[in-house]
């Protein structure tokens, strides 16, 4: 079982049944010809771009100065120079803390909380909460961003309705990590609530009947049944949200950009100031494959975790 | 089995989401079309000047050059991603421009990145170079000698104050502040008998950008015995009792609340505010910023505000204790370069000798309240009388300073701007700032490559 099908699972796939044709239809380069021009554009613009960022993780790649003049190879030595630098260090600490509180936490909890109580419910409540959840999802980032800015911010509009009670907030300010994760959590919560939606759904009622004729409260049975049946989805979907979030950008940067200081520089944020403000993009590009590595980890750790090959 | 499948698929995935927001494809752009000259500059919020120029400079060129077009592209950017755009436009020659607008400070940087094309030959026989003053002309000088831009033109830094709001304090209408305590006391006196007025703005921290550097930190600095760098060594200086005391002089303004609410000075359209809202209505007492700032309210300018020549005043921002020569100031300047990769390089020179001609430079300096670099124009009546503070802005280039313009110079100024930041939101002592400063420049540049004094 791959990842793909994990997530093909939640359309409504059962598991485990193989969608494969066995017809005679058109042979086998009829059938791939029409996924050419696809191929040669994901080729273009997406694999050459990738080997070109790990080709310049190893040079002096810069965008001014001696390194754009004179590309050398300088072999791990931004690697090395990452890590005797305390601000790429604590990005990577704030990007940690930014996907745990955001995704692993905030996203991931939330939905599943959402789509727990959205179960049996009438079809207009289940449908009215979609719209408003996925609402914020299909937004895109930058609109979201500016929404949250506007909400946020001295001037916006919780701080004049708070006003009126007389409490002051200004979380961008004093707790910048605080109303990033705030804003990522209702932007990417949705994806989450309809992954373990489609998860839920596939649970057959039979089984959760036959828990609680055998006695178990409705805690032992989410903990001891529901959740152990829909594991496969929870990693699906802590994975897909990890990575999602570990490349977030946008959200930080118009909301502080990073600041106030550098108590919001996450990894891409410092990566986008040392490739395009400081011009260093061999360095900048090394970055993205440490994060690259992060992300493997993260997905390391909730394989072991959630045990899900152990059949 | 399944595990590596898996693995291998989530570091694609990764990789993919990750690599997104660093890498660049270089693989887009119109080529150059036969006859036509591509000119790039900043335009950006109350920066519309050079658009205005160069729009009347493609009306003559092209008249004056049937069959030829120019091709304008104003990039919309704040100075920073300015930089970082021209650089991006210069990596590929199918979208590098022919003529580039090229602030003085990156031209070493550009220089040995190859970008430029050096433009000696063209120079000695354009009979208008002899008009330069010699400083203007070392301004384009890379390091091999050679000569890489025509300067259009400098800008100095000083005070302006609001007379109205000074009368209302009881403080003099001709201010002129003595040593940085007079600035300081000036500004509790407003404070105290003006409420509701920000007493005096210092640009700070990381969202004002070179702003805070520049018409901030420097201001401060090179008003004390120290500076930035040592030209002797060859080394940014990272620590000395004049960087502690400049970092000391921002602690006192924003911990006695005499400059902006921090949140509001971190904002990066604060610069833009500040001139056009904060100024023309009175509500800013003391401002250190350029001698560009009437530019803004003439009246093509972006906030036309006639007033302002009898509400505001000008002062030299003082040195420190008043020490000799009592007065201090910072010179930037930009330049017109000719792109490397151009294929009509004499079209663009062509372009830049008409665009900073005797005529457009008097007009470009009066409407963007440059301090002109052509002896013709200097002396011209109209570039005289156009603005009652031309003179006095003038006046300051002989107390001026240029900054190390060095490639490794955008990073010392991000420090220097971080350790502002620091300082200005209470989160570090002046001291912790000058030596979180220090360990940030050394890992930036190199250990080697600093010094203190």
């Amino acid at each position: 079982m791959t990842a793909t099908d994990v997530a093909a699972r939640p359309t409504g796939t059962p598991a485990g049944r193989p969608a494969r044709t066995r017809g005679r239809g058109p042979g086998l380069v009829q059938k791939l010809l029409p996924l050419l021009p696809a191929v040669v554009l994901l080729l273009l613009f997406f694999a050459g771009p990738v080997i070109w960022s790990i080709y310049t993780a190893f040079t002096n790649e810069a965008l001014s100065g001696v390194g754009a003049g004179a590309t050398r190879f300088i072999g791990l030595g931004n690697f090395r120079r990452m890590f005797s630098d305390p601000a790429f260090v604590s990005s990577v600490v704030r990007t940690v803390v930014f996907v745990i509180g955001s995704a692993v936490i905030g996203q991931n909890c939330l939905g599943l909380l959402i789509a727990l109580l959205l179960r049996g419910r009438s079809r207009a409540v289940q449908s009215t909460v979609a719209l408003v959840v996925v609402g914020a999802w299909v937004m895109p980032e930058i609109v979201a961003a500016f929404c949250w800015y506007a909400y946020l911010n001295r001037s916006g509009s919780l701080n004049s309705w708070l006003g009126h009670v007389g409490f002051h907030q200004d979380w961008l300010y004093t707790a910048p990590m605080f109303g990033v994760i705030l804003a990522n959590v209702w932007r990417g919560t949705a994806f989450s609530m309809m992954v373990y939606s489609a998860a839920l759904s596939d649970i057959s009622p039979d089984v959760e009947e036959a828990a609680s004729i055998d006695g178990a409260s409705g805690f032992k049975r989410l903990w001891l049944v529901t959740l152990p049946m829909i594991r496969r989805a929870i990693v699906t979907n802590l994975m897909l949200i990890t990575l999602q979030t570990l490349a977030v950008f946008t959200t930080i940067y118009v909301l502080t950009g990073g600041g106030p200081g550098t108590k919001s520089q996450t990894t891409p944020i410092y990566m986008y100031e040392q490739a395009f403000k400081f011009y260093n993009l061999g360095y900048g590009t090394a970055m993205a494959l440490i994060l690259l590595v992060v992300g493997a980890l993260f997905s390391l750790v909730y394989l072991r975790f959630l045990n899900v090959d152990e059949k | 089995m399944r595990r590596p499948t898996r693995v291998v698929l989530s570091a694609v995935t990764a990789a993919t989401l990750a690599l997104g927001s660093a890498s660049c494809s270089s693989s887009s752009g119109s080529g150059s079309g036969s006859k036509t000259l591509k000119v790039a500059y900043q335009k950006f919020g109350a920066f519309t000047q050079m658009d205005q120029l160069m729009h009347s400079v493609k009306k003559q060129y092209e008249k004056a050059h049937p069959g030829w077009t120019v091709q304008l592209e104003p990039i919309q950017a704040d100075e920073n991603s300015y930089y970082t755009k021209l650089d991006l436009m210069n990596r590929s020659s199918s979208t590098a421009p022919d003529v580039l607008y090229e602030d003085t400070f990156l031209v070493n940087a550009d220089i040995s990145a190859g970008y430029l094309a050096p433009i000696d030959s063209y120079l000695s026989k354009w009979k208008d170079w002899s008009q330069f003053t010699p400083t203007s002309k070392t301004a384009g000088k890379g390091q091999d000698g050679k000569t890489y831009g025509v300067p259009m033109g400098t800008d100095t830094r000083g005070l302006w104050y609001n007379k109205q709001l000074f009368q209302k304090a009881g403080l003099p209408t001709n201010w002129q502040p003595k040593n940085w305590n007079d600035v300081l006391t000036a500004a509790r006196t407003i404070k105290q008998k003006v409420p509701g007025v920000v007493p005096f703005n210092i640009y700070s921290g990381k969202a004002a950008g070179e702003a805070a550097t520049m018409q901030g930190f420097e201001m401060l600095l090179y008003g004390t015995q120290n500076q930035l760098w040592d030209s002797k060594s060859k080394k940014w200086i990272v620590s000395s009792p004049g960087m502690k005391d400049a970092m000391g002089f921002l602690n006192t303004v924003f911990s006695e609340k005499l400059g902006p609410n921090p949140q509001d000075a971190l904002d990066p359209q604060w610069g833009t505010k500040v001139s056009t809202q904060l100024l023309p209505t009175s509500k800013l007492a003391i401002d250190l910023d350029g001698s560009w700032l009437t530019g803004t309210w003439k009246k093509n300018g972006q906030k036309p505000w006639p007033q302002y020549t009898t509400v505001m005043g000008a002062a030299a921002m003082p040195t420190e204790h008043g020490q000799a020569p009592g007065k201090t100031s910072m010179s930037g300047g930009w330049l017109l370069s000719v792109g490397s990769k151009s294929s009509h390089k004499d079209q663009a020179f062509q372009l830049i000798s008409l665009a900073l001609n005797r005529q457009n430079t008097l007009t470009y300096d009066n409407i963007a309240s440059q301090i002109a670099e052509r002896k013709d124009v200097a002396n011209d009546p109209k570039y005289k009388n156009s603005d009652p503070f031309t003179s006095f802005f003038t006046g300051l280039v002989k107390y001026t300073h240029f900054r190390p313009a060095y490639s490794t110079y955008p990073q010392v100024s991000d420090a220097i701007q971080q350790a502002m930041e620091a300082v200005m939101t209470g989160q570090a002592s002046a001291g912790a700032a000058v030596s979180q400063f220090g360990a940030n420049v050394k890992s930036a540049v190199g250990p080697d490559k600093t010094t203190t004094s």
